[in-house]
């Protein structure tokens, strides 16, 4: 950590250290699966075993009867009740809207992936309900019918299909800009160099190490419901819940997410167990609990990434872009789940022009449904596909043309003299340094030290490489008119409300949902820094629609750049209201009042009041404007963000690889991050750690197998192989490059994302780069994972 | 998971008896079984647990022979000395909740073809010591998830004699850490045996090319460039035969190298 | 049946049957839910509890296996006078945490590590956490952690 944020004890920019972590540290978490409830009843789902079957009978009498047996619910149940939406809808290039075929609570009619939901046993115990979800499933007849896995393969198949109504498979086709497209085509059929790579972007399972969990709850005597689950966004899960799927009043159903065990975007959306157990808990007047057993969220929690893309880089032959061009299928899975839509396209095409002033850019995505589970956004989503991508063909075209990777990069950068920049692909970046973040990663890294460290690499035996990233990402999502252009069905706001208590404590409510991110902590130094009170003094309250104002929840890097900044207004109206309370007390006028470490003070005299003088003064109004203002001191503020944020960065991995057995080691990480203003650098550090950890767990280790019939051949820990602690070094993290965001008050980026957006391109820039070294030249690519037997069979292809 | 009987008995003679009940099976570390039930792949209705009977647990050296008690767990081998091939085999098996738990007598009873343990038994030629005779390491296994042991016969110990040089390399299979390919090494004067784990359909196996390049020259280079047929071979997600093939030859040679 | 255990240094008992996890007697039975389930292959190990002072997964061994043991769990990690134990405090100082679901497994395994090895090396706190998966560190400040828990000097 760099030495003056290691020197702040306090406020914004200190390494606080996690008050969260007591609880967690002691065992007293309280996570969903942790809560025990009087007369509870447990759901257990009955899953497909093939990926693509007509339902032709669910007997459900023998399971009906078995002991502890309480209900049973198949599709036929929600059948005439609403499905779980898409939350964005784009159209496709020829003007037609994309195809949004009903994604039911349980499945009705067909089956449409391994795993897909299609009954559940609510039982008195655990064990009974398994029971008889087994009998269940024995006594269920399901014709199968060909499986559809392979995306390019769906997409030109007619007769096969997914969703009845679908003839090609096809969700959309779309085309970024299309207005671009003829003069992206006219520059690459006059280009002086053209490279051309063809990449897959391997699927990945996010593996929160919380399972899936929900409870529901029915309150006969007020007709409320309650769900606890397991949610990064309790409100969006409210608002499907009620408004799309089971029609509940809004206010008629609080939705809980207590701790959670992570999410990395799994846990964004809304999944039909959840309308399952309030539903179930209404028929039988008891709590319905449903907890996800490890292979059942292999089987369905939405996966990420699954692209396949063909992109292509015209230059010059000194390294000047001319233009990218991507053709890209996206697998959204067997349906739509609620970020779908949005992922492969505009969090992924609005990116392709990356750091660089390249004048043109055209993405096409077809986005394909299959028979295997649905996908949607994880860590990053889209924009990792994006960086890989452009990173990818980048380092080939130097390689193609003798050119320095380096210097190309450099070259190509937009510098600090163009922003704000319009890029062709619709972005306005408001702010950067991109040379800065390279430079600082080179002085990291030792660059000019590799050659001694690849020798010593080599007389071991081992090929050494240097493999160099340099991403942007845009995030703090989103400014709501926007996205409402681009097709959301939803405001992409934030809100919180402060409370300061009489007694001059303080009650926060974010609409922010911390599930490792530590927000309890952050929120309540950068509040204490504008309030000028301890951090002590302010609770941090999340996670509860019952409690907190509303909001979109955590994901796409937007906390602190959304919701901190929704709380950082309510703050700046506590203050505008302290001052009027503090002006009638001090006989000034409300002009003269300074707000200041906590206390407001006629300017220029040593006449104050202590905030908590103030807040009791609002609840204890004796002496108080009554005329002119309300007492009590709370008050409620929404952001919308004017723009998104754009973190960015330089990443460096040197990889050795053992070319006896094809393992790659990676040996060093270096990250050099530009996350704006950073407000406690110890929790940005573990941010970028974790993402970077799951970049490697990408690059490396990480591949979602569905064989030819639709089975997940990678269905748990035996062989989804998950990074430990042995497989990643020690990161080495740098955010010293600082040019804070320009339309936000708090300057912040956001860092949640960047290091899995960042480190997947240059990892497997390393390992090329060390095959290459290596006299292995005829290796062009290796796909992700790259796996021991992938680099193996590469060397000796 | 299916509800059984739990029996914990004293004796071998007791858990002989309790495992001549019907639908009766032996319970030693659980680290394999354990999960195997929770699948519903295996459904005991009575599960007989092993790890109560001091006379199966323990680690002694006499004679040249390390013996091993079958209810031994893997951490206490890995501490053990006297045959520090084996301890550091015993020590990277799964991780340390594994060891701590695990025995050896599980694992040859399992005989899964990934485990580490049965290239330790059949490259020393170990003798697998039963409550009814004495099997030879070269009868005992019988392919992948198969055995020599018949219905109620438990394994009691496993006499490995010490080998003047020996070692284990492992590859490990990416997600599980099993063994993707895992070769031991074991030589005795001029006789040298080589034994591969995770490599083959017929599980554990003799690499009899490998022994007699390194009869005839005990260093690594002997194997490095021998080809293995890759006939046979596991085809997985984790590895072709052909790359199985290529790992036995460069995990021999490791194995010599740390030998 | 009936299994009896020391439980974090109390005598505890309850009714399982032959089936019954220690895992799920701990969380069902007990209600000490610090010990958390996150697969059901036996890798995780985010249920890792101390029988009798080894590091065992408990949901991969039957309560009635471990009748009569000693079990420790993260509930019994903290000082006696309820401050955090030094290997939990070392985890909140370094942020060896996040979301915290796998936090009480890496604590019980690094607290079995440091039982036998109290100074170990980076590359053996790697080895010895092979078998607890956390997805939000990178393990950065988790192995950070674990050399400030022990006596290994600082490399710096």
């Amino acid at each position: 950590m760099p030495k003056d944020f290691e020197a702040k004890t306090t406020g914004i920019g200190a390494p606080m250290k996690r008050r969260e972590d007591i609880r967690f540290l002691t065992g007293r978490g309280v996570y969903t699966d942790d809560i025990k409830l009087a007369g509870q009843t447990y759901a257990v789902i009955v899953r497909s075993q093939v990926a693509h079957g007509r339902i032709k009978a669910i007997r459900t009498e023998a399971a009906a009867a078995m002991e502890g047996v309480l209900a049973i619910f198949t599709g036929e149940d929600f059948k005439d009740v609403g499905g779980n939406p898409a939350g964005w809808l784009i159209k496709s290039r020829n003007g037609e809207p994309m195809r949004e075929p009903k994604r039911p609570v349980l499945a009705h009619g067909k089956v449409r992936h391994v795993g897909d939901a299609y009954a559940a046993v609510i039982a008195e115990t655990y064990e009974q309900g398994r029971a008889a979800a087994q009998q269940l499933a024995d006594d269920t007849d399901i014709e199968e019918l060909p499986a559809i896995i392979d995306m390019k393969a769906a997409a030109a198949d007619a007769t096969n299909r997914v969703h009845d109504e679908i003839p090609d498979n096809l969700c959309y086709d779309w085309g970024w800009i299309e207005d671009n497209r003829a003069a992206v085509e006219e520059v690459f059929a006059r280009a002086p160099h053209v490279t051309t790579l063809e990449l897959v972007n391997n699927r990945l399972i996010p593996n929160a190490m919380e399972p899936r969990a929900s409870i529901g709850e029915y309150f006969p005597g007020t007709g409320d419901y309650k769900l606890t689950t397991t949610s990064q966004n309790p409100h969006l899960t409210r608002l499907l819940v009620a408004a799309f799927v089971l029609g509940i009043p809004e206010n008629k159903l609080t939705v809980v997410a207590p701790d959670v065990g992570g999410g990395f975007g799994s846990k964004i959306y809304h999944y039909g167990e959840e309308a399952l157990v309030l539903a179930a808990a209404k028929r039988l007047g008891r709590p319905v609990r449903w907890t996800a057993e490890r292979s059942e969220s292999f089987l369905s929690d939405a996966h990420g990434r699954d692209h396949v893309t063909k992109i292509e880089l015209a230059c010059e032959k000194d390294g000047t872009f001319l233009a990218f061009r991507t053709e890209t299928f996206a697998n959204v899975g067997a349906y739509l789940s609620n970020f779908a839509t949005v992922t492969p396209t505009f969090l992924h095409g609005t990116l392709m022009a990356g750091p660089y002033k390249v004048p043109h850019v055209y993405v096409n995505v077809k986005t394909v449904f299959t028979n295997t589970a649905p996908v949607d956004a994880y860590r990053g989503a889209g924009r990792p596909e994006a960086t890989f991508s452009l990173e990818r063909v980048v380092d080939q075209m130097c390689r193609e043309l003798g050119l320095d990777a380096f210097e190309v990069r450099r070259k190509n950068f937009l510098t600090p003299d163009m922003f704000p920049y319009t890029t062709p692909v619709g972005l306005v970046y408001d702010t950067g340094n991109y040379q800065a973040t390279l430079d600082k990663v080179i002085e990291m890294a030792d660059v000019a030290g590799f050659e001694s460290r690849r020798a010593a690499s080599a007389a071991k035996g081992l090929l050494r490489g240097l493999g160099l990233s340099t991403w942007i990402e845009a995030c703090g999502i989103a400014p709501s008119h926007l996205v409402g252009i681009l097709g959301a069905r939803v405001g992409l706001y934030d809100a919180a409300t402060v409370r300061v208590n009489a007694t001059g404590n303080i009650s926060i409510m974010v609409g922010a949902h911390s599930h490792g991110q530590g927000h309890e902590t952050v929120f309540a130094q950068v509040a204490a820094d504008r309030l000028g009170v301890p951090e002590s003094s302010i609770e941090i309250v999340h996670g509860d629609t019952s409690k907190i104002p509303f909001g979109m929840g955590s994901y796409g890097s937007r906390s602190l750049a959304v919701c901190g900044v929704a709380m950082t207004k309510a703050i700046d109206k506590i203050i505008a209201k302290g001052k009027k309370i503090a002006a009638h007390m001090l006989e000034a006028s409300e002009a003269d009042i300074t707000f200041e470490a906590g206390k407001f003070a006629v300017a220029g005299t040593d006449k104050a009041k202590t905030f908590g003088e103030i807040a009791f003064s609002a609840y204890v109004p004796h002496n108080y404007p009554l005329e002119t203002l309300e007492p009590g001191l709370e008050e409620t503020a929404f952001y919308d963000p004017a723009n998104f944020t754009y973190p960015a960065g330089a990443y460096l991995c040197e990889a050795e690889v053992d070319p006896e057995t094809g393992k790659v080691t990676i040996e060093a990480f270096h990250c050099a991050d530009d996350f704006g203003n950073v407000m406690n650098p110890m929790i940005v550090e573990g941010q970028v750690h974790g993402g970077v950890g799951q970049g490697i767990g990408q690059a490396l280790l990480e591949s979602t197998t569905y064989d030819e019939t639709g089975q997940l051949l990678t269905g748990s820990y035996m062989d989804y192989a998950m990074p430990r602690a042995s497989d990643v070094p020690f990161y080495n993290v740098d955010y010293s490059c600082q040019t804070p965001c320009t339309h936000n008050p708090l300057g912040v980026k956001g860092c949640g994302e960047a290091g899995a957006i960042g480190s997947p391109p240059a990892v497997v820039n390393a390992v090329i780069d060390a095959l290459h070294r290596g006299g292995h030249t005829h290796i062009k690519h290796i796909d992700m994972p790259v796996s021991p037997q992938r680099v193996w069979a590469a060397i000796n292809g | 998971m299916q509800n059984f009987d739990f029996v914990k008995p004293a004796s071998v003679a007791e858990a002989v008896a309790a495992l001549g009940t019907s639908g009766a099976q032996a319970l030693s570390g659980g680290q394999t079984l354990i999960g195997s039930m929770k699948q519903n792949l295996a459904a005991p209705a009575v599960l007989v647990s092993l790890t109560g009977i001091a006379a199966l647990k323990g680690v002694s050296v006499s004679g040249g022979v390390m013996s091993i008690g079958a209810a031994t767990p893997h951490a206490e081998v890995a501490k053990a000395s006297g045959f520090p091939g084996l301890s550091s085999l015993a020590g990277g098996i799964g991780d340390p909740a594994v060891r701590a738990r695990g025995t050896i007598g599980g694992s040859l009873a399992n005989n899964d073809p990934a485990a580490c343990y049965p290239s330790a038994v059949l490259a020393c030629g170990a003798t697998v010591v039963t409550n009814r005779r004495e099997i030879a390491a070269d009868d005992y296994f019988q392919g992948m998830f198969t055995t020599a042991l018949e219905d109620g016969e438990i394994i009691t110990a496993v006499r490995f004699p010490i080998p003047e040089r020996a070692a284990y390399a492992k590859f490990e299979q990416p997600a599980s850490r099993f063994s993707l390919t895992g070769v031991f090494v074991a030589k005795y004067g001029a006789k040298v045996r080589v034994a591969v784990t995770g490599a083959s359909n017929d599980g554990v196996f003799r690499w009899t090319d490998g022994e007699d390049a390194l009869q005839a020259s005990y260093d690594p280079a002997a194997v490095k460039g021998l080809k293995v047929s890759p006939d046979g071979l596991i085809a997985d997600l984790h590895g072709t035969p052909a790359y199985r093939a290529n790992l036995v030859a460069v995990m021999t040679a490791r194995a010599v190298a740390a030998s | 049946m009936k299994v009896s255990l020391t439980v974090n240094g109390k005598p505890m008992s309850g009714e399982v049957e032959g089936r019954t996890l220690l895992s799920t007697f701990l969380r069902e039975t007990l209600s000490l839910t610090g010990t958390h389930i996150g697969c059901d292959t036996s890798q995780c190990g985010a249920c890792t509890v101390h029988v009798d002072g080894a590091q065992v997964k408990s949901c991969t061994v039957f309560a009635l296996d471990v009748q009569g043991s000693s079990v420790t769990t993260i509930e019994g990690m903290a000082n006696t006078d309820g401050s955090l134990g030094r290997i939990q405090q070392a985890f909140q100082d370094h942020h060896g945490l996040q979301c915290g679901f796998c936090t009480p497994g890496m604590v019980m395994a690094s607290a079995a590590l440091l039982a036998v090895n109290p100074t170990p090396t980076e590359a053996e706190v790697r080895h010895h956490l092979e078998g607890n998966i956390c997805r939000c560190t990178g393990y950065h400040n988790i192995v950070k952690a674990v050399m400030a828990a022990s006596d290994a000097i600082p490399a710096e």
